[in-house]
């Protein structure tokens, strides 16, 4: 089986810092791959680097076999990468499912003459994607908010509405930064279950996340940053019995 | 069915066609009907200017550049070199899409301030070369344009017309037209604006990274709405030329930059009806003021910043929350 | 060829200093507050206009030129606690038309009380002008240069040795963390907004025998103001400086070699230009998005 996701090597200083050195690992298709570490252990921009966001000082990503060191964020979600952030980036200017109707662009393909004259394609297509759009709401949980401005949404039901977004573009591979942080523990369950209910419709799932019952219980293999470094990696198992992971987390 | 009605997408549109209709009623004389006729041209340029302002969040402080390029292609093209109007209408907005498209590219990756001085550049740019080029332009004197011509048939604000027995004048005519024409600026803008293309472009003003990373190329966007409200200030520079008869380059003036991208800001960005009012507030207030006389611009200066600190949102948005929360007031209490 | 040289570089530092002193107000009012002032070369045109008004009514020269500087400074306040501090959650777009509004009355009232002629003031020393190589040079260029120069060093003096100047960067570099310590924030922002303003009356002062000065003059010697700031980077001291001179020097040399009618067109070329290579200006601070 060959890796979805694969980092070789990955390198990147903030003129001198190193927030990510010498980091390597790969995902393969169908897994819940997660990354944990302290605070400041290089794990938001390593999800920087991999969405393109940031560019490597050093090293290389593979997106299906295809380096995307020329890519730019919306050209890896044409190749089937998405993902929300720690920092939620909501268009608050729109509604809520607008926001959530935004994550079909990529599907939503029109010509500006099409558009001028709202032809009937075009409400067609506008129809069938709102349709779609309020059930990915209903399936992360904010079905309450079909009508509601992004604005005067709560916390918790914008980080769902993130994950609704990334959902419509329909992804290959979702990246989710800290989605449990700021939730209650009946929420981080309700979480637990919608990101066990995504990886098994088939979408790899890689996960940064500080909620260690969380992670363990729901991730396939599991990387370990500290100070931007790989500090261990593998299985849940594997890592819970690691000497140095033990160290850190616990001798530290 | 009236409830449905007004809640419609297309509400706004139809009461601002039931206000053109109904408006030569309060209009008295060939001057009135000249000044709403300048509002519904000008209007239709903030129109489109909204949508890069407003909606995608870029602002522009030289868009009276492009105006005054539409403006001056059509004096050029019809006045000295004979072309029919409605060729230099649409090779005058293509030639200014093209123009914008270039010097878009570029700015557009500019930030915050920065994209004000780029916007700013080329609008003084385009004004001081409209000012020198007298051979092409006639200088900072203007230039005559000739009457509005399609098929033949000539539209001036001093004609007069008969249509199915019913004799019109020209500036009556004239004032169709503009309504008309501001009636499809407006439904274009709001077509836009509620289609994946206009996701995208609000997206680059909520969130550029959320934009990016679901798959939209925001710097594609960007050029594009930029080039779109450029063909708009184009467009309705090209028929105010025709309407005004003469131009200078004042069309193209800083001034006229910030005039237009006040009514945005004044009005509402982001609320297309809310732009519509911007302009004609803009464009009523100098009339009303002229009675203080020297205290004219005193006023003006004023009144902008006043309703600016207490309406920071604009004129329609906070007018609409007003109401609607009065009206929400009233509703509770009779329940 | 040298002489002719020289004349333009006499005329574009002596443009360009005023240029960066309109420059470093905007700095000023732009690293306290985010604001572009608008309404900045409004304070050159109080400046000059109020000197020559008094002068013409019989005050002393030197008292004249603090009585401007101080309505120039009143005015300054004025503008931050009446339109700017009340606007706290505004846009940044709504910021600039209230500047553009205030920069209006203000011209408005200018124009009621001074009326709309041009004024011509008097050289500040002899009208004898100075001769190096050929070239001319004008007594009072001397004089902008002089008093530009010691506005400068008293301006770094003022941030890196006096309390209310460190208060003022402390406010500028993170607002909140200012208040913590006890800066009274709004304090520090009516007094930037006063720097700035006696900044650009000085300038208007000094180049008014140059220029000669008018109500209208503002307007575009504050946006050339603005692109001198932008051309060295917003919010960077010595880029305000160097944005200046370098603006006021290709402005010259655009008008002595190429022609005067395309001055201003060389001038916005120049700022596009740096833009396009400098997406920040070239002293601006490089900012890594966060997200």
């Amino acid at each position: 089986m060959t890796a979805l996701v694969e980092v070789k090597g990955l390198d990147k200083a903030f003129g001198g810092v190193h927030a990510v050195e010498g980091v390597s690992f790969s995902v393969e298709a169908g897994q819940v791959y997660s990354v944990i570490g302290p605070n400041g252990a290089g794990k938001t921009t390593l999800f920087n680097l991999i969405t393109g966001l940031y560019t490597p000082t050093k090293g290389e990503i593979l997106l299906n076999g295809e380096s995307t060191a020329k890519l730019e964020p919306n050209e890896l979600a044409e190749r089937g990468m998405c993902r929300t952030f720690q920092q939620m980036q909501i268009c608050m200017n729109m509604t809520a499912i607008e926001n959530v109707m935004l994550g079909r662009h990529l599907q939503l393909k029109s010509s500006l003459f099409t558009t001028l004259f709202r032809l009937p394609s075009l409400r067609r297509n506008e129809a069938a994607a709102r349709k779609r759009a309020a059930e990915l709401m209903e399936y992360v949980g904010c079905g309450d908010y079909l009508d509601a401005e992004a604005s005067a949404m709560s916390y918790g039901a914008l980080k769902r509405l993130e994950i609704a977004r990334a959902l419509a573009a329909e992804p290959k591979v979702i990246l989710l930064d800290e989605p449990a942080a700021g939730l209650n523990a009946v929420e981080t369950a309700a979480l637990e279950d919608l990101i066990r209910k995504i990886a098994d419709q088939g979408t790899t799932v890689m996960l940064v996340e500080h909620d260690m019952k969380l992670v363990m219980g729901i991730s396939d293999r599991l990387l370990v940053l500290n100070y931007g470094r790989v500090l261990a990696e593998g299985t849940p198992e594997e890592i819970r019995q690691n000497p140095d992971v033990i160290a850190a987390y616990l001798g530290g | 069915m009236l409830n449905t009605f007004m809640q419609s997408r297309l509400r706004g549109l139809v009461i601002l066609a039931l206000i053109l209709v109904i408006l030569p009623a309060f209009l008295g004389n060939p001057f009135h009907y000249e000044l709403v006729t300048q509002m519904a041209i000008i209007a239709a340029t903030v129109v489109g200017l909204n949508l890069l302002v407003g909606f995608a969040g870029q602002i522009s402080l030289g868009h009276a550049g492009f105006f005054g390029l539409g403006a001056y292609f059509t004096g050029i093209a019809t006045g000295t070199y004979g072309w029919s109007s409605v060729p230099a209408l649409v090779v005058g907005a293509i030639v200014v899409g093209a123009i914008a498209w270039i010097v878009g590219r570029p700015i557009l990756r500019l930030k915050g301030h920065y994209l004000s001085m780029a916007t700013l550049a080329v609008g003084f740019i385009i004004a001081i070369i409209l000012n020198n080029e007298r051979a092409l332009t006639g200088g900072p004197d203007g230039m005559p344009v000739p009457a509005f011509e399609i098929f033949g048939w000539e539209l001036s604000a001093f004609g007069r017309y008969s249509l199915f027995g019913i004799t019109i004048e020209g500036f009556q005519a004239w004032y169709i037209f503009a309504s008309v024409v501001l009636l499809v600026a407006v439904w274009f803008a709001l077509n836009l604006i509620e289609s994946p293309i206009g996701r995208a472009l609000r997206s680059v003003h909520g969130s550029e990274v959320a934009a990016s990373v679901v798959g939209v190329n925001t710097a594609k966007y960007k050029s594009l709405v930029f080039v779109i409200s450029a063909i708009y200030a184009s467009l309705m520079g090209s028929l105010y030329a025709h309407f005004q008869g003469f131009i200078t380059p004042a069309v193209a003036s800083f001034e006229f930059s910030i005039l237009f991208i006040t009514m945005v800001v004044l009005g509402g960005m982001g609320s297309t009806f809310g732009v519509i009012l911007g302009a004609v507030v803009l464009k009523l207030l100098p009339q009303v003021l002229a009675d203080f006389q020297e205290l004219e611009h005193v006023m003006f200066g004023l009144i902008l910043m006043l309703t600016m600190i207490f309406m920071p949102k604009g004129l329609l948005p906070t007018l609409t929350a007003f109401v609607s929360k009065k009206m929400r007031k009233k509703a509770g209490g009779e329940a | 060829m040298l002489a002719e040289f020289l004349q333009y570089l006499f005329t574009g530092i002596t443009i360009g200093a005023t240029y960066a002193l309109i420059a470093l107000g905007f700095t000023l009012i732009y690293n306290a507050s985010h604001v572009i002032n608008f309404a900045q070369g409004e304070f050159l045109m109080i400046g000059g206009m109020a000197t020559v008004s008094l002068t013409a009514m019989g005050v002393p020269m030197i008292l004249a030129v603090v009585l401007a500087v101080i309505l120039a400074g009143i005015l300054g306040v004025a503008l931050q606690r009446f339109a700017i501090a009340p606007a706290k959650q505004a846009d940044v777009v709504t910021l600039i038309i209230i500047t553009i509004g205030a920069s209006i009355f203000i011209r408005g009232i200018a124009q009621v009380v001074w009326g709309k002629e041009y004024h011509v003031m008097q050289n500040f020393s002899t009208d004898q002008p100075i001769e190096v190589f050929g070239a001319v040079l004008n007594s009072q260029s001397l004089w902008v240069l002089g008093i530009g120069a010691i506005l400068v060093v008293g301006l770094v003096l003022f941030f890196t040795k006096t309390l209310i100047g460190k208060a003022i960067l402390a406010t500028s570099m993170n607002k909140e963390a200012a208040r913590l310590v006890g800066i009274r924030t709004q304090m520090v922002l009516m007094l930037a907004f006063m720097v700035s303003a006696l900044l650009g009356s000085v300038a208007g002062i000094v180049v008014a025998p140059i220029t000669f000065t008018s109500y209208d003059i503002g307007i575009i010697l504050g946006l050339k103001g603005f692109v001198a700031a932008a051309i060295g980077g917003l919010g960077s001291g010595v880029g305000a400086v160097v944005g200046g001179l370098s603006l006021g020097i290709v402005e010259a040399m655009a008008a002595g070699y190429i022609s005067s009618d395309y001055k201003d067109a060389v001038a916005f070329s120049m700022i596009l230009l740096v833009l396009f290579f400098m997406p920040r200006g070239l002293f601006g601070a490089k900012v890594v998005e966060r997200v």
